[in-house]
Order: C-alpha cells, then structure tokens, then sequence
C-alpha cells in the first residue's frame, strides 16, 4: 500500500472541501473496497479524508412519504430497518443477497454505490486495463470474461457494476443527493449517476471531484409486489452472474404497471424500460413475461464466456415477473 | 505491498515495518501466505516511515499506540499490540479469519483502519471468555469440536457472537423467507447463510454449526 495521510472529517462541507483540495484526495466511508483496492495499488490516494463518522447514519421519514438514507448508514442497518423491510422489501432482499454480515457491518450506502468493479484485470496489474489505466487496452474483451457485461458496453471496457443494492435502489427510483465543496448541493436520478463506458471507462459516474453522496432518497414505495432475484456461482457470498429487481402491480388478471431493474450484465444498474412499457396492462401470463425479457434483452451482445448471460437473464427475468404476480 | 515502483520508494522493511505489507501477490491478484511481520517490525529502519498517534480501547484497556496510518487494525493487532488471536487468512474481506467485534458488531478487521477506530470499544477473541470461564460460544466450539486445524476459528466464534446479537435483534437474512417477519428461528439453513463471511478450509462446517445452533439455545 501506498503511504497517505488522514484525517477525520468535522463536517460534511469540510469534508468534501478537502477532498476538493487536493487531486489526490479520497473519502474513505467503510473502507471495504477503497482499502482492498489500495493493498493492491490500484488506488493509490496521497490523503483519506474519513467521513464515516459524520452524522449521515439516520434514515429519515420524507415529506412525500418516502425515505431518506443517509449515506453512512451501513448495508445491514438498511437491511434491517423495519420500514425498509416492510415498504421496500426488494431492497433488503438485495443487500441481505450481497456479501457478508461483516462486511454489511462496514459497507455504507454511498460506498456501495460507488464499489467498483471486480473484473479480475482490473485487480491485475500485469494486464492492460483501460479503467485502470486509460488507453492501455481491455484485456477481458478477448479474454475470460464469464462475468462480464452483455449490455451498455463499449470495444473500451465491458466491465459490470456489482452493486446488489444499486439494482433495486435503481427499480425504486432513487436520488442521490451530493454537497460538494461550496455546500451546494444537488440531486441527481440513479439512472444519471453512473457512466456507461463509452470511450472513458475510468470515468463511472457523474460526480465531480470533492463532490460527497449525503443521502439516497427513496420516494413513495410504488405500488405492487416486490421481488429481488440474485443467480450467482455460489449458494451466499459470491457476486451477482445476473440479478433482477421487479415490482409488479396486478388489477384482476392483467398487469397495471411494472418496473423492472438488472444487474450483472452493464456498467451500471439496467432499467428494462422497454419491457416495463410492454408488460402494462398486458396479461400477468408467462407468454407476456418471456415477451418482455426478449424486449430487455433486445442488442445484448456476448463476449464468449458470457454469452449464457442472454438467455439467464432473460429467464431470470421471467421468473422473478412470474414469483412478483404470484405472491400478490 | 513492497514495490519499487513506490513513490515514496519504501524498502521492503519500512513496508513491513508499517505492518501492513504481509502478502504475496501472484500475478492472478491472489493473495498467498501471510508472513508475520513481527520478527522485522522492532529492525532499525533506514527511512523511518510518518505515524500518528492514537489510542485504541482494546478488550476494555485503553492502549495508546504511535503506528503508519497505512495500518490495518488487524495489523495493529496482531504485529503492534500482540493480540495474534485474530487471523489472517486472505486480507481482503474474503475469509473472516480476521473477524473482531466493534461496539458488539462483527466486522472484517483486515478491512479496515486502525486509524478509523479509535474511541471504539474493540474485542477480539482474547477478550470474550470472563477469566477462566468461556464465552458460550467458546464452549459450544469445545464441547462440540467445532474446528479441525483452528486457524479459522477466532474468527467463526467472535463472528458467531455478532451473529447471534444480530439474530436476537431481528435482523432477516438471505435464507429468511420473508424480511418483513418481525423474528427469526435460527434453523441450520439461517445459520449457514449468516455465517457464510467466515471459510473454513478444513470443511468443519458441520461441527461449527453444531456449536452454533447449541449456543443460540442455550442463549
Ligand atoms: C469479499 C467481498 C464480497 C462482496 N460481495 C458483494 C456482493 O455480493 N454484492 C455487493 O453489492 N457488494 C459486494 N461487496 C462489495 C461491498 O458491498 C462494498 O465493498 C461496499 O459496499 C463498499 O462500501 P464502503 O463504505 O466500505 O466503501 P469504501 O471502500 O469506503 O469506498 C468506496 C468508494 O466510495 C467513495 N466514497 C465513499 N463514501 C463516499 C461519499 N459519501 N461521497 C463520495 N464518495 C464516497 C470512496 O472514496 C471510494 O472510492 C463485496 C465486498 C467484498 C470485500
Ligand atoms: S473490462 Fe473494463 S475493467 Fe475489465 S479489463 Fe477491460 S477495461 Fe479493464
Ligand atoms: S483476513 Fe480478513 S477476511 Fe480474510
Ligand atoms: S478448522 Fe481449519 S480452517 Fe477451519
């Protein structure tokens, strides 16, 4: 690991001021992935600034009758939130489905938005990788990449986002509200916050240097039944192959509205907008859900080792459809 | 890790002396082999590495200590405080080996920052028994042989004792049907899923939850 310096931030303003300060400058909130990655020297920041003990643990009623979280509020303490179970039961399910009750004690909302990615050239410094050194090719585009993207990729880097959490954050609707060094303040869509990869695959999201996640709003839980899905190598403790997140509103034998999120197959959390717009007020069959993950799965283009992604996620998709209509 | 391409260009022995450097590193990014840092961390060092100064409160004492910020509690553990209870196993989040428990939460303590802890109330395995009377978490490990080498097991009984809190206050986890149910039955399948952060490699699973499941009824 590569020397640094630290310091506990006061506030949150001046937190992200002295982040902003220096271009070498990281937060640092659990540390579950930041420090894995520095052991690595992959990320290699001169200065911590700590903010894990700011006051952004509390999860808050809003006015509009939806949750504020705020961002160091840790995975199993969302997990377990008795309004989070009851009114927002997928996104338990997605962080319960997602690493360990240790490191669920540490992980913190904003980390795990911004974890990266586990492409194993990534983690390898002896393979050309353009996220982690821009320009110096992508070694999983010809090489192993059984966990790789099949959507929103680009020839630069067809690395996924391993969030669980993100996925159904991503189904509900979250903003993520940010201060940044001035104490401005801004609130951007989920779906606005992570980058595709494009020409610029070490460019994930839209946040500016020394801009700090305070808090994921939640809105009003939307009607319908919800379901998180996760298909992995390994019955617990192993990262998403494909997952989907559904909420389905039935009204007799037809399907009134539907939303429905992926993760395991892009740079970031995958609205299946298409599928959503089919499957309202279609019938709640099995014919309707294959129907739809076709539409979700519609250019999803393989590299070799993942092309079984296409048709896992399309029957994942139908299946957790399937498991939303059922238990409603 | 040791590497000359460093910019503050360390030699190996300031990188051990910072006690965090205790890995090798295959070309896969595999972590191999812990060596301990012990033995080097008292050498005389050519370019004495920056610490600060914090105050750790370890199993109820409070411990101040001068160490690299680049310290890992788990390295201030066990190469700084002489606590070597806690293990390390991978490193890197993936084995529990090195799991402690932080105001009564079970965490990986190879993830995390000395640095970030101070103030917090710290036990590791040294510090659950009360004397010469064990934990009931120990016990049950005892009187159900729940281990086989015992390299993971400081880590499976402090995780365990998180785990039972964690399952006292209601928490669901993956194996629970529904995460609304205001209260779990700790059936062998909620004790694997929630115990699934900590390998054992000699496969002792059976026996440890054995001594699991017996503690939680006996708690
Ligand atoms: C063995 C293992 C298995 C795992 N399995 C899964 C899994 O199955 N599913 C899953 O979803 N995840 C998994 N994870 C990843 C885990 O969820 C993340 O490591 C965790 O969520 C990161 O949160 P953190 O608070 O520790 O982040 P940190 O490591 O502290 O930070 C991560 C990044 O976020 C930045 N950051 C943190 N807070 C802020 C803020 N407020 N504003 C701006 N930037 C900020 C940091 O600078 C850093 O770049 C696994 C991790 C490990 C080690
Ligand atoms: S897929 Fe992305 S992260 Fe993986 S090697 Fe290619 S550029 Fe790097
Ligand atoms: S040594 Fe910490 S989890 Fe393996
Ligand atoms: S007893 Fe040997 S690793 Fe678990």
């Amino acid at each position: 690991m590569q020397s640094f310096t630290y310091e506990r931030a006061a506030s949150a303003e001046q937190a992200a001021a002295a982040v902003a300060d220096r271009p070498d400058a990281k937060f640092i909130s659990g540390g579950t992935n930041l420090l894995d990655l520095m052991k690595l020297e992959i990320e290699r920041p001169a200065h911590l600034v700590d903010v894990s003990r700011l006051p952004l643990n509390r999860i808050e009623e809003t006015a509009e009758g939806g949750l504020r979280i705020g961002a160091q509020v840790r995975n199993s303490d969302l997990a377990a939130d008795q309004r989070v179970r009851s009114r927002y039961p997928m996104l338990s399910q997605a962080l319960l489905a997602g690493a360990s009750g240790q490191i669920r004690n540490k992980a913190s909302t904003s980390g795990n938005l911004l974890q990266r990615t586990r492409c194993p050239y990534f983690y390898d410094r002896n393979m050309p990788c353009n996220k982690r050194e821009p320009g110096a090719g992508c070694a999983a585009f010809q090489g192993f990449n059984r966990m790789h993207a099949v959507l929103g990729a680009s020839e630069a880097c067809i690395a996924v986002h391993p969030s669980d959490m993100a996925v159904a954050m991503s189904g509900l609707d979250a903003r993520i509200e940010t201060i940044s060094p001035g104490g401005e303040t801004r609130t951007i869509p989920i779906g606005d916050f992570h980058r595709l990869p494009g020409a610029m695959p070490h460019v994930e999201t839209v946040l500016g240097h020394g801009e700090m996640i305070a808090a994921v709003t939640l809105p009003l839980p939307p009607p319908g039944r919800q379901v998180y899905r996760k298909v992995r190598d390994r019955a617990s403790y192993a990262f998403a192959l494909v997952s989907v997140a559904a909420i389905v509103e039935k009204s007799g034998d037809r399907v009134q509205s539907a939303r429905i999120a992926m993760g395991g197959v892009a740079a970031k959390p995958w609205r299946a907008t298409e599928a959503e717009r089919m499957l309202a007020g279609a019938a709640a069959s099995n014919g309707a859900f294959t129907d739809a993950a076709e539409a979700a799965l519609d250019g999803a283009i393989g590299h070799g080792g993942n092309d079984f992604k296409i048709p896992l996620a399309k029957r994942t998709m139908r299946h957790t459809l399937a498991a939303a209509v059922e238990s409603a | 890790m040791a590497k000359t391409d460093n910019r503050n260009g360390p030699t190996r022995r300031t990188v051990l002396e910072g006690g965090v450097a205790t890995g090798v590193l295959l070309a896969t990014g595999i972590p191999v082999g812990a060596e301990p840092a012990d033995t080097v961390a008292a050498a005389a060092s050519p370019t004495p590495v920056p610490t600060m100064p914090m105050s750790l409160r370890i199993n109820a004492k409070d411990l101040a200590v001068e160490l690299d910020p680049r310290t890992t509690l788990l390295d201030a553990l066990r190469n700084h405080l002489g606590l070597t209870g806690s293990k390390k196993g991978c490193d890197h989040g993936q084995c529990g080996a090195c799991t402690v428990l932080v105001d009564g939460r079970r965490i990986n303590s190879c993830l995390t920052l000395a640095a970030m802890h101070e103030g917090d109330e710290i036990t590791t395995v040294e510090g659950l028994a009360e004397g010469d009377q064990l934990h009931p978490v120990q016990a049950a490990f005892v009187a159900r042989d729940g281990f086989q080498c015992g390299y993971c097991t400081p880590g499976q009984i402090c995780s365990a004792v998180g785990m039972l809190g964690e399952a006292r206050a209601g928490w669901p986890s993956h194996a629970s049907a529904d995460v609304a149910a205001a209260s779990v039955a700790l059936t062998d399948a909620e004790i694997r899923e929630r115990m699934s952060g900590n390998i054992c490699r000699c496969a002792a699973y059976p026996n440890i939850v054995a001594a699991i499941r017996d503690a939680a009824e006996e708690a």
